[in-house]
């Protein structure tokens, strides 16, 4: 390490320390934003939601593509400030009901009681979305739904893992064989 | 030779521009290709064609800021993540609507020849007769028979697939072996033959994409990924096809990021001398001087440019004396049809992504049918199983809802009408001089829409579609009319029709400004009529043999 490189690295210290003390403060209070939307602990716990819809089976399930970081990217981005809003509230609305439910809050459930949450919520956005009126917003829930299915199945591990992925097929065929449980084509 | 003095000015690199300066150069003449856009170098700049769907940030999908930024193209499909980039910037390049007219533009080299449909079919007579039939518009000034040799000249090149299917009203064409259909296909096609008694088909679409090796392309991959510009040059673009040939002659000059303003018209010879250009980046302007014109800048812009030159002679521009400079606007009208189940194909699938579907030629108001309205429509579709977006409302959430959606779902099968639209006087494109783009230069005003005609047709399209399908027996069949716009079809054509005389049309039959011999219109723009079959192929033929004609009338000192 010459001089300058030595100054510097004392630089990046000093700065270090700086962000360091910053997120020891941060810790006690705010989890770390992942966007502006989300922090870490939403994602986390949207991830577990994602997992409850669509699990591990014989093959991974939609934590093991990280389904939470996307939905943290594609409400930030792609939804509108009323969507946005739904679906933010959707995430105290769950543990709500969590509480209502169990006593606790949805992270502290066993699966098998997330499991029954969150279908009697499927059955809830299910009734919603067949009664309401077409221009009304959606239910957070079919939000959480659609977004997991997506952010799983496009996902290298969903399309790769769950589906068959083929980059270059190469030829067409079609009239190919297929029994049941061979696995669906990706895109 | 100074250098800004050439034989040929070509104005647009999209599909009709590209064949221009490929046709142009290979006889000889020095040619300099002038496209408004930036360059996009093949396979290089295809920088999106080989990501794999996880690799885009949004998956494909479109966020608020592009909604914001893209308020045309947010209309429809064209608006997502995965080929942004060769979309027109919108904000820097705006237009009028008096009435909704969506144009989805394509400003870079190679123009929409990089995300075209790729569906390739030849007029006949029954469209090159119509108007003339209908005492409607103006009969067009060439028949079949002028054109047959040139398809099959420009389809020999760009590589077209598809079967020879013996239809009169769709004439087989130069092809290379068809792409597959896939088991319902077939059953549906051999169900409708039997049913309508060989009045009726349902063929392979004939389609630009290769499958055989071609002119150092490679054959089609089957990847269906043909809008992101593809790396091994399996579809015909400006890109993989017309500009190596024009470039390997050592004949063509490209000059992107040129704007062309005006054809600069000499009135004292009555020709033209050549073009001004603004240069996009530096707002400089230049001037190319050659002894023959071709605007091929896209339908709406070849007519802009028209509309902006020789106003000193007349107030409407090159090409007004006519009276229909800008009328007759025409597109395809779309997104009616009809969708059903086929049961029975549980135990077949299909490998690879066929970018490709089937496609049903016009049978309405042909060999004695009539209907309330006029001309006809084609369908095009096609059958597949249902992926993981199908809705499976008993399974709700879990495991078994996860299994269930890793497996194929039904085949289903949907097919959706293109109509033919009439030329109406009254749907036309004006300059709106009190609006400016990006480069203070005015911009095009469109006042037009769909008429009873059109409207009488969308009813054929969904009841036929649905006939057909049940015919065919496939169940749960629905109906749907998703909506149309004039423009939507991403076929304008018309504004500087061809003609049989210069009071009534702005080209003659060899596509020749009847007001500038020496300025050739080859894109949609000369469209008489607009048919229901996709255009491009027509615009590479017409292109093709008015490049024929104008090299003979240069030997012969005509023009």
């Amino acid at each position: 390490m010459n001089r300058r490189e030595a100054l510097s690295a004392v630089g990046w210290i000093l700065g270090g320390t700086l962000v360091s003390a910053d997120l020891l403060v941060a810790c006690t209070s705010k989890p770390t934003k992942v966007n502006d939307l989300f922090d870490v602990d939403q994602v986390a716990f949207l991830n577990e939601v994602g997992e409850t819809i669509l699990p591990e089976t014989s093959t991974p399930g939609a934590k093991a593509a990280d389904v939470g970081s996307l939905m943290a990217v594609m409400v930030q981005d792609c939804y509108t400030k009323e969507d946005q809003d739904i679906f933010l509230k959707g995430i105290s609305q769950i543990d709500e009901a969590s509480e209502d439910k169990y006593g606790k809050k949805f992270m502290k459930l066993d699966q098998k009681q997330r499991t029954a949450l969150l279908t009697a919520l499927d059955q809830e956005q299910q009734k919603y979305q067949a009664e309401k009126a077409p221009e009304a917003p959606n239910h957070y829930f079919r939000m959480m739904k659609e977004l997991t299915l997506f952010g799983f199945f496009t996902s290298e591990v969903g399309a790769t893992k769950a589906l068959r992925y083929v980059e270059t097929p190469g030829r067409y065929d079609g009239c190919m064989p297929y029994k049941k449980g061979d696995r669906a084509w990706a895109t | 030779m100074a250098d800004n003095v050439y034989d040929a000015i070509v104005v647009g690199s999209g599909i009709s521009g590209g064949w221009a300066a490929k046709e142009l150069t290979e006889k000889g003449l020095k040619t300099i290709l002038l496209e408004r856009g930036r360059n996009v170098e093949h396979v290089k700049d295809y920088v999106n064609a080989r990501k794999d769907p996880w690799d885009f940030p949004h998956r494909g999908r479109r966020t608020q800021q592009m909604i914001e930024d893209y308020p045309v193209l947010k209309r429809d499909y064209p608006l997502q993540e995965t080929n942004l980039d060769f979309w027109v910037n919108e904000k820097e390049s705006p237009y009028t609507e008096i009435k909704r007219f969506d144009w989805y533009r394509g400003y870079q080299v190679g123009g929409r020849s990089l995300m075209w449909g790729r569906q390739s079919y030849r007029l006949s007579d029954l469209d090159f007769e119509a108007n003339l039939k209908d005492g409607i518009a103006v009969d067009w000034p060439i028949r079949y028979k002028d054109l047959a040799p040139w398809y099959s000249y420009v389809e020999k090149f760009a590589g077209i697939s598809g079967s020879r299917d013996g239809i009169p009203q769709l004439p087989d064409g130069d092809f290379m072996p068809p792409m597959e259909m896939n088991c319902v296909e077939k059953d549906v096609a051999q169900r409708l033959k039997d049913h309508y008694k060989g009045d009726r088909h349902m063929i392979i679409g004939r389609v630009a994409n290769i499958t055989q090796p071609h002119h150092n392309r490679a054959n089609c991959q089957y990847r269906n990924k043909c809008w992101l510009g593809c790396p091994f040059g399996g579809y015909f673009s400006t890109q993989s096809s017309t500009l190596p040939a024009a470039m390997a002659t050592g004949n063509l000059t490209l000059r992107p990021f040129s704007i062309v303003t005006k054809v600069i018209y000499d009135k004292d010879t009555k020709r033209a001398k050549g073009v001004e250009v603004l240069d996009a980046e530096t707002n400089q302007t230049y001037e190319y001087f050659a002894k023959v014109v071709f605007l091929n800048a896209s339908t709406l812009n070849t007519t802009w440019v028209l509309m902006n030159s020789a106003t000193d002679v007349w107030d409407g521009g090159l090409g007004s004396s006519s009276g229909v400079l800008g009328h007759n606007l025409m597109d395809h009208h779309f997104r009616a049809g009809a969708s059903g189940v086929a049961e029975g194909y549980e135990d077949k699938y299909v490998y690879g992504r066929r970018p490709n579907g089937i496609y049903i030629p016009r049978f309405r108001n042909v060999n004695g049918d009539k209907r309330d309205y006029l001309r006809g429509f084609g369908y095009q579709g096609g059958a597949g199983r249902e992926g993981w977006g199908r809705e499976i409302a008993e399974l709700g959430i879990g495991g078994d809802l996860k299994d269930a959606l890793s497996e194929p779902g039904q085949w289903t099968m949907g097919i959706t009408g293109f109509g033919e639209t009439l030329p109406y006087h009254e749907n036309k494109v004006t300059l709106d001089k009190d609006k400016k783009d990006k480069w203070g230069l005015p911009v095009l005003a469109i006042d037009a829409e769909i008429k009873e005609n059109e409207k009488k047709m969308r009813k054929d399209m969904m009841a036929d579609a649905q006939e057909m399908l049940e015919a065919a027996g496939l169940k749960d069949v629905h109906t749907y009319d998703a909506g149309y716009a004039l423009g939507q079809g991403i076929h304008e054509m018309g504004t500087a029709r061809m003609g049989r005389d210069p009071k009534s049309s702005v080209l003659n039959a060899h596509n020749q400004v009847w007001d500038a011999p020496n300025v050739y219109v080859t894109d949609g723009a000369a469209m008489t009529s607009a048919g229901c079959q996709n255009p491009s192929l027509t615009y590479m033929a017409l292109t093709a043999r008015a490049v024929d004609h104008a090299v003979g009338e240069l030997k012969r000192q005509n023009i």
